[in-house]
């Protein structure tokens, strides 16, 4: 077992701090509430590109899924897979469409045309809880990486890293956050080519020899093919129904696509982004392969029994980077993962204050006398509120997986989120009382089926997975189709006056959201 | 709400054009990435045993080189969208813009 290691932490303060005065130095720059929310559309293409692989790759990428490879091999590559797919179908039906309408959030382009009021706090409803989960899951990561790097107790972690974050929120907003994405993604992704150059290297990059040596050291070839993450067909489909179509009902991912001003700039910064992350799962998936071979043949990276890693299977990618770099490197990789948390945690943050002071406050609670001070002042209370919420779920939740923590978050967007986005700019016939009531619906379901399920239910509060009472991991299957289910009766069923109205005002919203003119 | 410039717009013959070639090839493309994509998990989901298969005569297996596959599909669907889009969609759109400047 390995001592901490002095120069690895003093190389993890140097860059952090490096870090983190880029973004006190664009917090200088950040003066109207619109700077804040979308850097008032000063973020060029490819920049833009690097911010949003920035906020994609998050803890849960790189240390979550590299362990879960290292762990499981091929299962890890479904969480990959699906993390990407929802990229291009973003692009493909959804994002022109966004941005023609103009609208700054996901709760704007829903509500173009059904009723404000109600819609926008469904809206900052479901991203809220969507913001929560996903928050609990990167701050698990950065508990775990300060416990092992520091060897500080987990809660004790748990805490200064969101209070760190609330400050850096607070104070630097979205182009502050932009910017240590952009620094961020350029350091993760040369950090992880180097791992997995190193990995080929010693290997005379041979991916058979990666793969071959993989199966010698586990003594089964478990890892070639589906090892056992997946129990049945339900929870297959359910995941890769959740991870699809999640992405699209991320709020924190959706803001990204109004902070470029050009049309061929937002597109172009979506190619590159899908570029990049997906560069980046390969990379991640040779680095747990590799982590196989490097990591678990050497007693330095184990515990005191010699039979689990110091720090759990999402330390896998730290523990790899001293394997191959020695620990400035570890100290290197530790800080940009530590910032990568940070960073993707502000950008949560952001979002979901952004929903509470922007949809829930200035357009409900507030909506005839706002100013601007007024709302930063509600925006920063929020985020109080959400990191205090986070610190308290870390804790919780502190045994779960990342990864698959994330998975759950991808299963509320998709239940709460992508059902009426999809239909408000697909389905003519969609009202409010539809949209509500299935919006709902879905959010409910989804959160109950997370609480009767093997996790919560199960391993946490009766210590044992099979007494769940609702037997599946991945609720999305059954919680999104309620959602589309309900939205579709009860809009049809809406013969209302304001029903006829919204459906007549689809045709405007179909030649705004596919012209971009106004009129 | 300005009513001449929605019948306008509407009305504009490259408009239509714009909306239906944009859709049609946007759906197109989604289409193929469902099938690819819902393929692998139905295969997981129904016969997983067919991933662990190994490719010829090496390691790689056939889940493997499915997953990495449908990576480099998105990367390549992307590129062609907004390769189509940045060219032929732009132009269709600019000349509705042209058609309103013009009344």
């Amino acid at each position: 077992m390995r001592e901490t290691s002095m120069s690895a932490i003093i190389m993890f303060f140097v860059f952090v701090i490096a870090i983190l005065m880029v973004t006190f130095w664009a917090a200088k720059r950040t003066r109207t509430a619109k700077d804040f929310y979308v850097s008032g559309g000063r973020i060029k293409g490819l920049q833009n590109a690097l911010a949003i692989s920035g906020d994609y790759m998050s803890a849960a990428s790189f240390l979550g899924v590299s362990g879960l490879v290292y762990l499981k091999g091929f299962d890890g590559l479904i969480y990959s897979v699906g993390f990407l797919v929802g990229w291009p179908i973003i692009l493909f039906l959804i994002a022109e469409q966004l941005r023609n309408l103009g609208k700054h959030t996901f709760a704007g382009v829903i509500s173009y045309r059904l009723q404000q009021k109600p819609i926008r706090v469904l809206a900052a409803i479901g991203s809220i809880t969507t913001v929560l989960v996903y928050l609990t899951a990167q701050i698990i990561g950065a508990g775990k990486l300060i416990e092992v790097l520091f060897g500080l107790p987990y809660e004790l972690a748990v805490v200064c890293v969101g209070i760190l974050m609330m400050l850096y929120v607070a104070f630097g907003g979205v182009l502050a956050t932009t910017w240590v994405q952009i620094i961020k993604a350029i350091f993760l992704l040369s950090g992880a080519s180097f791992m997995a150059y190193m990995i080929l290297n010693y290997l005379d990059f041979s991916f058979d020899t990666l793969f071959e040596s993989a199966v010698f050291i586990r003594d089964t070839d478990a890892i070639m093919g589906s090892g056992g993450l997946i129990e049945d067909p339900i929870s297959a489909i359910s995941l890769g129904v959740a991870l699809m179509f999640g992405t699209a009902g991320l709020p924190h991912i959706l803001m990204r696509f109004f902070s470029v001003g050009n049309a061929k700039e937002s597109r172009k910064a979506i190619f590159y982004a899908t570029g990049f992350i997906g560069y980046f799962y390969i990379l991640t998936f040779i680095i747990g392969f590799g982590a196989i071979i490097l990591v678990s043949t050497n007693p330095q990276y184990l515990d005191l029994a010699q039979t689990s890693l110091i720090g759990g299977e999402n330390m896998v990618a730290i523990h790899l980077s001293h394997a191959v770099g020695g620990e400035l490197f570890m100290g290197f990789i530790s800080a940009v993962a530590f910032t990568t948390i940070l960073a993707v945690v502000s950008g949560l943050t952001l979002a979901g204050a952004s929903a509470i002071s922007h949809d829930l406050y200035a357009n409900v609670f507030a909506k005839d006398d706002t100013d601007e001070m007024q709302e930063m002042r509600v925006l920063r209370y929020a985020i109080l509120a959400l990191g205090s919420t986070a610190i308290i779920f870390g804790i919780a939740f502190k045994e779960q997986n990342i990864a698959y923590l994330v998975g759950l978050a991808f299963a509320i967007a998709a239940s709460a989120n992508f059902p009426i986005l999809f239909l408000s700019l697909y389905w003519k016939k969609l009202t409010t009382r539809g949209a509500i009531v299935g919006g709902y619906l879905g959010l409910t379901t989804v959160i109950i089926l997370i609480i009767l399920g093997p996790v919560v239910w199960g391993e946490i509060i009766n210590g044992d997975a099979l007494k769940a009472i609702f037997p599946y991991r991945y609720p999305a299957l059954f919680s999104m189709g309620v959602a589309f289910f309900g939205i579709w009766l009860f809009s049809i069923t809406d013969t209302s006056l304001e029903a006829r109205k919204e459906r007549e005002a689809y045709d405007q919203q179909f030649v705004r959201a596919q012209s971009g003119i106004e009129f | 709400m300005n009513h001449t410039v929605y019948e306008k717009i509407r009305n504009n013959p490259s408009f239509s054009q714009l909306t239906h070639s944009r859709s049609r090839f946007g759906w197109g493309l989604s289409l193929v990435l469902l099938l690819v994509y819902f393929g692998f998990i139905a295969t997981l989901a129904f016969a997983p045993q067919y991933l662990s298969k190994p490719i010829g005569s090496g390691f790689l297996s056939v889940g493997i080189f499915a997953g990495i596959g449908i990576i480099l599909l998105c990367f390549f669907l992307t590129g062609l969208y907004v390769h189509k889009a940045n060219g032929e969609f732009d132009t269709l759109s600019d000349s509705v813009y042209d058609a309103l400047r013009e009344d």
